[in-house]
């Protein structure tokens, strides 16, 4: 996988707790056997509900159109574990998420995409999301090694778990080579389980 | 100080620490679905890879079957083509699979355990947040996405994190009229949507002990919507009396060895929590959602929240004009359009029964539609056998086929409009049954069945 470690661009402020994976991305979508197209539907009937020209959906307000970076409150991405809802965000545009907390299998899949999902203090992500909204134009600088988003004159701590930080700066997030590694060992896992004869092939 | 089942399960299958800090453990069983798994398969194709376990692993079809007419090719062209990949996917990579026709086919939470494929002590994995669900025999048991169905698929491993464990000991006699369904959502209610981040739930207490395993099943299903990954029961008799004898449980001579295995891995009595939380199970009344996470919810005999005063007004806000409410609202008396009996949350022989308890010798009202999905072939045929079929028939509800139904949005079975949905199912966020303004009202199966037969939300305790 290739190495991520600085993001810059535009943001997003999708604000709300509890944002949930059929929001993101409605179960319909997930009829294909491809992720090809997701992005097109991202937060679609959430979209569509949205109260008119005066309240627009974030997704649909033209200066958030191609920003990479994703602001969002706490939970996100709660529910369904479809690796679909980070699929479609990143086939978006968005590169990094930036949070007060997530649900853990939409991290463990965002992290799995190389979309990172990096959390901050609320009264940080409030004050990126203002930041946003005034000055949509900003550009914003990750920078997953030093641990700070800068926003114009603005600057905020933001937080990786260690070891997943090094596996994007250093390309190495790659599960399956990592888990194939030592199969020999998994085979011997495997002899020691009660229940599972190893019959690996 | 002793271990906790997650411990003692967590050790055992691991393979090795891995260089990201996370633990690389060995799955004991993986159970496969149509909707998750064809990226997964598309990229052990590109890379040469194949399905080392064979034996650890287990498809069927359960999202996207239509529940009524099943014949091939189904009418959704993109669901015929993901029925289709499945079937040349279980065929390329040697996996065994149960299709529809097959008596064992079925929703993967529920056939998984009357197949006798989930045991004690195990890990377990599949492409669905609900595989909590098999945690109720002690089996440690994660919902993944697609990414980790391929490493599942191509290594038999998992790259995790640990968790911290919570006991939920739940005490006490529930009341009449009070399921195993509204244990949970009280407990959701009470620790929140957020509030299992981070955590594996053990459930216990004696409320739970004395539980079957269906009841179990429901409480471990919706952990995931308390934000636990993982929730288990430990094992004890009532588990092992459950897997004896099913299809792919230990054979006959070495059952009381896995049986003894089994019960070793309870976690012991002394055992360390990270959190540990009493629910007072006498206290509990048949709950009901009124918003569109599964946390928002109160008693059937409560009135729904005003935003002021609330820890977060703006959802307040936002859940009450989605569900077209007015705050202080007596939920009791809401109008449904729609009754749905099923999902792997509450689709098991003995929901059914008790379901059929109530509808017997009523009729759904004039103005609503419902809707009996089975969990499986196999439940279907066992109720078909008990003529619950013709129960719930003779009362105006839909009998139908196995599969996901209602629950998603992914098959023919969706709300239409803003209809109001009294469903057993586990999830009530916007958009989940299929209708972009479709609304949904989560309660246990006899509450379901109330509400059909009253054609408005009504308290089942009134009619038991």
């Amino acid at each position: 996988m290739r190495q991520i470690s600085k993001i810059t661009g535009r943001a997003l402020p999708m604000r709300g707790n509890d944002i949930d994976t059929d929001r993101i991305i409605p179960a319909r979508y997930l009829t294909a056997v491809t992720f090809d197209g997701l992005e097109r539907h991202v937060f679609e009937d959430d979209r569509k509900s949205a109260g008119g020209p005066y309240n627009r959906h974030p997704f649909d307000v033209g200066h958030f159109q191609g920003a990479a970076v994703l602001l969002v409150n706490s939970n996100f991405g709660c529910g369904s574990s479809r690796e679909h809802a980070p699929q479609a965000l990143q086939r978006w545009g968005i590169q990094v998420v930036i949070g007060e907390s997530f649900a853990e299998i939409f991290f463990g899949n965002s992290g799995m995409i190389g979309m990172p999902c990096v959390t901050a203090a609320p009264e940080d992500v409030a004050a990126l999301m203002d930041v946003a909204e005034r000055e949509p134009a900003t550009e914003f600088a990750v920078d997953l090694v030093a641990g700070t988003c800068r926003a114009g004159a603005l600057t905020v701590t933001i937080a990786l778990p260690p070891k997943m930080l090094e596996a994007f700066t250093s390309g190495a997030w790659d599960t399956t080579g990592m888990l194939l590694d030592r199969f020999d060992e998994v085979r011997d896992t495997a002899k020691r389980l009660p229940y599972a004869t190893d019959r690996a092939v | 100080m002793g271990d906790t089942l997650l411990k003692k399960v967590w050790d055992l299958h691991t393979v090795r620490q891995l260089p990201t800090g996370q633990t690389q453990l060995f799955i004991g069983l993986h159970l496969v679905h149509e909707v998750t798994s064809p990226q997964a398969f598309d990229t052990l194709r590109a890379n040469g890879w194949k399905v080392p376990f064979v034996d650890r692993t287990f498809a069927t079809v359960d999202h996207i079957v239509p529940t009524r007419e099943r014949k091939r090719p189904f009418l959704d062209v993109m669901a015929e083509d993901m029925m289709a990949s499945l079937e040349r996917n279980v065929r390329d990579f040697g996996i065994r699979f149960v299709g529809l026709g097959d008596i064992r086919q079925g929703i993967v939470h529920v056939i998984g355990p009357e197949l006798g494929l989930t045991q004690p002590g195990m890990t377990i994995a599949c492409g669905d947040s609900h595989t909590s669900t098999h945690g109720a025999f002690g089996s440690v048991a994660f919902g993944i996405g697609t990414s980790q169905v391929r490493d599942v698929l191509a290594s038999q491993c998992l790259a995790l994190e640990p968790l911290k464990v919570r006991r939920i000991r739940v005490t006490g006699t529930l009341r009449k009229g009070v399921y195993a369904k509204d244990v949970i959502l009280a407990i959701i209610q009470r620790l929140g949507v957020q509030g299992g981040n981070g955590y594996a739930y053990e459930y216990a207490g004696d409320a739970v002990d004395r539980m079957s395993m269906d009841e179990r099943m429901t409480i471990c299903n919706m952990s995931i919507e308390g934000g636990a990954r993982v929730g288990y029961v430990n094992p004890d008799d009532t588990t092992v009396e459950y897997v004896r004898g099913r299809p792919f449980a230990p054979a006959a001579g070495d059952f009381d060895r896995m049986a003894t295995w089994w019960k070793s891995m309870a976690s012991d009595a002394n055992a360390r929590y990270d959190d540990d939380v009493e629910v007072k199970a006498a206290e509990l009344t048949p709950i009901v959602t009124w918003g569109v996470n599964p946390g928002q919810s109160i008693g059937v005999d409560g009135k729904v929240p005003a935003p002021a005063g609330a820890s977060d007004p703006k959802a307040v806000t936002d859940a009450l004009n989605y569900m077209g409410l007015t705050p202080g609202q007596p939920i009791e008396g809401m109008k449904v359009d729609v009754a749905f009996i099923g999902s792997c949350t509450n689709s098991r022989l003995s929901d059914l029964r008790e379901a059929a308890r109530i509808v017997k010798g009523r009729h759904v009202a004039k103005h609503v539609q419902g809707l009996v999905v089975p969990g499986s072939a196999t439940v279907a045929k066992a109720a078909e056998d008990e003529g619950l079929d013709a129960v719930f028939r003779d009362a105006g509800f839909e009998w139908r086929g196995a599969g996901c139904s209602m629950c998603l949005g992914m098959n023919p079975d969706k709300l239409v409009g803003n209809q109001v949905c009294a469903s057993s199912s586990n999830r009530n966020f916007k958009g989940r049954q299929g209708s972009p303004t479709g609304r949904t009202l989560l309660m246990s199966p006899a509450m379901v069945a109330a509400a059909a037969v009253a054609g408005e939300v009504t308290d089942v305790r009134e009619l038991l």
